[in-house]
């Protein structure tokens, strides 16, 4: 309340400080003689009414002066006079040009300053008058906001009323669908490659797409190897219900089909996303329908040299819980790939790469491999495409 | 059609070698090269019934073609010339095969002839003719655009000038029309897909090992502080120019569109940003720029050298070239990918010297709500490393290298690495994937020139600088302060007041019927927000007591507050939403009811 009313008179100063009050209107009617029921004042801020209308002459009914809507303008009915009952003052709000119950007057008890809204005072204190030191700016847009409640949130159907609800409704449904309801997809197809080993080249590849909203996707994943002319050494694919967790992070569950080098079917669930850094991580645990459980973690980072060449170190590791000999997968870290892929992004959808990768089998997986006479750890050179739409 | 192609090409080349003036048939006359202005007794279209049918268009820009949505077959629409005090009836027909609409942007109107499908009416549908009919209570430099779906991207927008009804305070000579606005040779469902699908696509400005060891943006400390926050302080810009040129009344760079003056004339030039996703820093070198009107409304007039305008803004500038030489007219995109071009010159074919884009501005600390922590703004680019404060070449400002240097040692409330601290922030926001980051420390940057203009090395204009030659209609104190998040997730590409999306919202912003409230804008985002708020007018808080700026959109910087006081005086409901369009069509929009006390539905 008090900060009101020291904006009110900020408000009201200016006006004072600068300009003299109004002159008193060339009338005979005067507020006494008003409330004397003599006469009727004048509305305001009217022209005088034409000489010839007096308010002498409209008492005696020759003539009719100008009705009076407002409640008087003139600066006679004073705080004094309306404690003599003489006049009533213009109940808040107040019309602007009442300069009756100014500020000095309202501390002194006299009157009461109208609340909100305050009466703009109509010779205003432009900037330029301030810049000149004649006036202080009212603070009036920089004042404090109250702390009022808000009103209920009603239903936004207000133009039903005007249109029809059945014409609206399509329309309204369409506008929250087109505001951020939206269902995206993208394919991304990672990894295809030719693998140059010693003898016979080798094919890899690594991919997954995902359809749906900013929330909830489906998510399809695909990678494996093999050597050309053979069926695929290993070979799997995921479907997972993927939901976003928080800014970065996705929680992902499904199935996890292997194809080779056994058939197995696997429950799928884990995370993956963005890590500090801009490290793309995930980490996967699997439940065969055996019983096994197996664990892969994975991260890479695109480093970019130019904007459009981008080298790529990438990690992944393979955990199991037992052995799978039939897999070949020994229990505890059973084998990690370290990769370096340099691509060139012609356009950010397709970008051919070269690179090196090197895979290693540890523990009794290595034994595993070892047994039907492969290599335990093999580094090879790499060339493909990563694309995607 | 093809010997028309022919011939405009031909005519082009002449226009190359400096002396021909294409006509172009996609053009109305008030953008066609070579203009000498708005001819006050005959504008494009006035009156009291005005026919305007959108319709596919072909368009060629800078020399190739494509397809876009035009009115009356042209991209920009036509003018609009109207009169404080009319009425008008506006007889739209939409010849698309989809729905359309027309928001007449910044006009003071019933709520049902907003043009807002699903708020204010149904829509336009396909092959019907919708009429809007409204009075004329305001003057100035207005819009109107598409806000059906995406068409404002292709060509769904015009300008709107309304004449005074008294004199001109700032009258000029002449005037012409600048309409800025993006175009893509993509269709606007295919850029927003790839934002969804990869966030920096269109960003080909970001920080390299090849730059790092040229010694150029930020230093190893930086870079590194940064990418713990997975923030890129090279993402100013979605839509950049690696797809977008940007255009001057429908104009590339290499169509050279020139507007006519006579040396010694004040020439008032009208700026309309409609844009869909840029915003522009707006220069003539060797003239200055008094900006006499903000948002179609008067300000005291103040000289500047460039300014910065946002997404579906205007400003009213004179210029006063006295020279029988030729300007040029730039408006760089804000991530300086490229840029708008044309001259201002007393003769068709002069050509004046375009000055190269600046060094892209990278975010600062500042950018990310740090502004209130004790520093200023990092220095953007070259500027002062820690490496070469410490060798005593520079002294490093302290929002940024200290914090850099001592970590986690500075004890300010709420300072978080994750930049995600919810504890600063009303219970309002959702803690929700669409909070990708909350500043910890945001601060009022209505006194700075906008991003990347800190250094410019002239005035640059400021919201601060804005102080109307009017009083303000209603000067009481706010009732009540409303805070609303500005919020994102640049990596998902989610945008939302608030941290939740439209889509996901049922009840409106609530006000009463003559209320009066601050509005507070609080961006937490590293991107600016150009905020609309349909049929009102607001009061920008910047120390201007009741000569307050009023505006329709207002720009929230980066890691910055903006408030405003308005009063709820138009019944109804209205959209409230970023004018970035794909950022609207993230989901970055409200609904805002306006209702009589006591009225519940």
């Amino acid at each position: 309340m008090s900060a009101l009313l020291i904006a009110a008179l900020a408000l009201a100063t200016p006006q004072h400080a600068g300009h003299a009050a109004p002159p008193p209107q060339a009338s005979t009617c005067t507020p006494e003689h008003a409330a004397m029921g003599h006469c009727t004042l004048p509305a305001a801020p009217p022209p005088p009414p034409p000489p010839a209308c007096t308010p002498e002459h409209a008492a005696m009914g020759h003539c009719a002066l100008p009705a009076a809507p407002a409640p008087p303008s003139a600066p006679a009915c004073t705080p004094e006079h309306v404690a003599m009952g003489h006049c009533t003052l213009p109940a808040a709000p107040a019309p602007p040009s009442a300069p009756a119950c100014t500020p000095e007057h309202a501390a002194m008890g006299h009157c009461t300053l109208p609340v909100a809204p305050a009466p703009p005072p109509p010779p205003a204190c432009t900037p330029e008058h301030a810049a000149m030191g004649h006036c202080t700016l009212a603070p009036a847009a920089s004042a404090p906001a109250g702390n009022a409640p808000p009103p209920p949130a009603p239903r936004a159907d207000y133009a039903d009323r005007i249109w029809g609800a059945q014409a609206m409704a399509a329309s309204r449904a369409a506008l929250r669908r087109e505001h951020g309801g939206g269902s995206f997809s993208q394919v991304m197809i990672d990894i295809a490659e030719v693998q140059f080993r010693r003898g016979r080249e080798g094919y890899r590849w690594e991919g997954e797409g995902w359809f749906g909203g900013d929330i909830n996707r489906l998510v399809v994943k695909t990678e494996g190897e093999g050597e050309f002319g053979d069926a695929a050494d290993d070979a799997e694919a995921q479907a997972l219900y993927s939901r976003a967790i928080g800014p970065y992070f996705n929680l992902q569950a499904g199935v996890r089909q292997d194809f080779a080098p056994v058939d197995r079917t696997y429950a799928a669930f884990g995370v993956e996303g963005l890590a500090p850094y801009w490290f793309e991580v995930e980490a996967h645990a699997f439940v065969s329908t055996e019983g096994d459980v197996l664990g892969r973690l994975a991260a890479s980072y695109d480093q970019r040299i130019t904007q459009r060449l981008i080298l790529q170190p990438r990690v992944e590791f393979n955990l199991a819980a037992q052995d799978v000999p039939e897999s070949g997968i020994g229990a505890g870290l059973s084998d990690g790939e370290f990769d370096l892929r340099l691509r060139y992004e012609i356009v950010r959808e397709f970008a051919p790469y070269v690179g090196v990768s090197h895979g290693s089998k540890f523990g009794r997986t290595a034994d595993y491999a070892r047994a039907v006479g492969e290599d335990a750890s093999a580094t090879t050179l790499v060339a493909g495409i990563r694309a995607w739409f | 059609m093809r010997s028309n192609l022919d011939r405009r090409a031909l005519l082009r080349g002449a226009a190359a070698g400096g002396a021909g003036l294409a006509l172009a048939p996609w053009l109305p006359a008030w953008a066609q090269s070579g203009t000498a202005g708005l001819a006050r007794a005959l504008p494009e279209v006035a009156g009291e019934d005005i026919r305007l049918v959108i319709d596919h268009v072909m368009r060629d820009v800078d020399g190739r073609r494509s397809h876009g949505i035009g009115i009356n077959g042209t991209v920009p629409g036509l003018l609009i010339r109207l009169k404080e005090g009319q009425n008008v009836r506006l007889h739209v027909e939409n010849r698309l095969g989809e729905e359309s609409s027309i928001h007449w942007h910044g006009l003071i109107l019933p709520f049902h002839m907003d043009g807002v499908p699903g708020v204010s009416f149904p829509g336009i549908a396909p092959r019907s003719t919708f009429t809007y009919d409204f009075p004329i209570r305001q003057a100035g430099t207005y819009w109107y655009h598409s806000h059906s779906g995406l068409q404002e991207q292709m060509g769904h927008y015009g300008p709107i000038v309304i004449d005074p009804a008294a004199p001109h305070a700032q009258p000029a000579d002449r005037e012409h029309v600048i309409v800025l606005s993006d175009h893509s040779p993509l269709h606007p469902h295919t850029i927003f897909r790839k934002l969804k699908q990869m966030g920096g696509y269109f960003n080909f400005q970001k920080q390299t090992l090849a730059d790092q060891l040229a010694g150029r943006g930020q230093s190893a400390a930086e870079r590194a502080e940064w990418g713990a926050m997975r923030m890129d302080p090279s993402d100013v810009a979605d839509v950049t120019g690696s797809t977008y040129t940007y255009l001057v009344n429908g104009h590339g760079p290499r169509d050279k569109w020139t507007a006519l003056f006579a040396p010694g004339e004040r020439v008032r030039l009208r700026f309309v940003n409609a844009s869909a996703m840029t915003t522009f820093n707006v220069r003539m070198p060797g003239l200055k720029l008094t900006i006499v009107e903000a948002d179609g409304l008067p300000v005291r007039p103040v000289a500047v050298d460039e300014f910065q305008i946002a997404v579906a803004e205007t400003y009213d500038a004179i210029v006063e070239p006295a020279g029988d030489r030729a300007y040029a007219l730039v408006a760089e995109s804000v991530d300086r990918s490229g840029m708008a071009v044309a001259t201002l010159a007393p003769r068709a074919g002069m050509v004046a010297p375009v000055p190269p884009l600046r060094p892209r501005p990278l975010a600062t600390m500042k950018d990310m709500g740090m502004g209130g922590m004790g520093g200023t703004a990092m220095p953007a680019g070259d500027a002062c490393t820690p490496e070469h404060a410490a060798m005593g070449h520079c002294r490093a400002t302290p929002g940024a290298a200290d914090h850099a240097a001592h970590g986690g040692s500075m004890d300010h409330g709420g300072m978080d690495h994750s930049m995600r601290d919810f504890s600063v922030v009303p219970d309002s926001v959702a803690k929700s994937p669409t909070v990708q980051s909350i500043s910890p420390m945001p601060v009022d940057r209505t006194g700075e020139p906008g991003q990347g203009l800190e250094g410019a090395g002239h005035r640059v204009l400021t919201y601060r600088d804005l102080v109307a030659t009017a009083r303000n209609p209603d000067v009481r104190a706010p009732e009540r302060t409303l805070e609303l998040h500005l919020t994102g997730n640049m990596e998902r590409y989610m945008w939302a007041f608030d941290g939740r999306k439209f889509s996901e919202i049922t009840d409106p912003i609530p006000f009463g019927l003559g209320e009066r409230v601050r509005v507070r804008l609080v961006n937490d985002t590293m991107m600016g927000h150009p905020i609309h708020l349909h049929g009102h007018f607001f009061e920008l808080v910047t120390g201007h007591g009741d000569h307050a700026p009023r505006k329709h959109t207002v720009n929230v910087q980066p890691g910055g507050i903006v408030e405003f006081d308005f009063t709820a005086d138009a019944v109804g409901d209205w959209a409230f939403h970023c004018h970035m369009l794909y950022h609207m069509h993230a989901g970055m929009m409200q609904v805002v009811s306006v209702r009589p006390a006591g009225e519940a539905a």
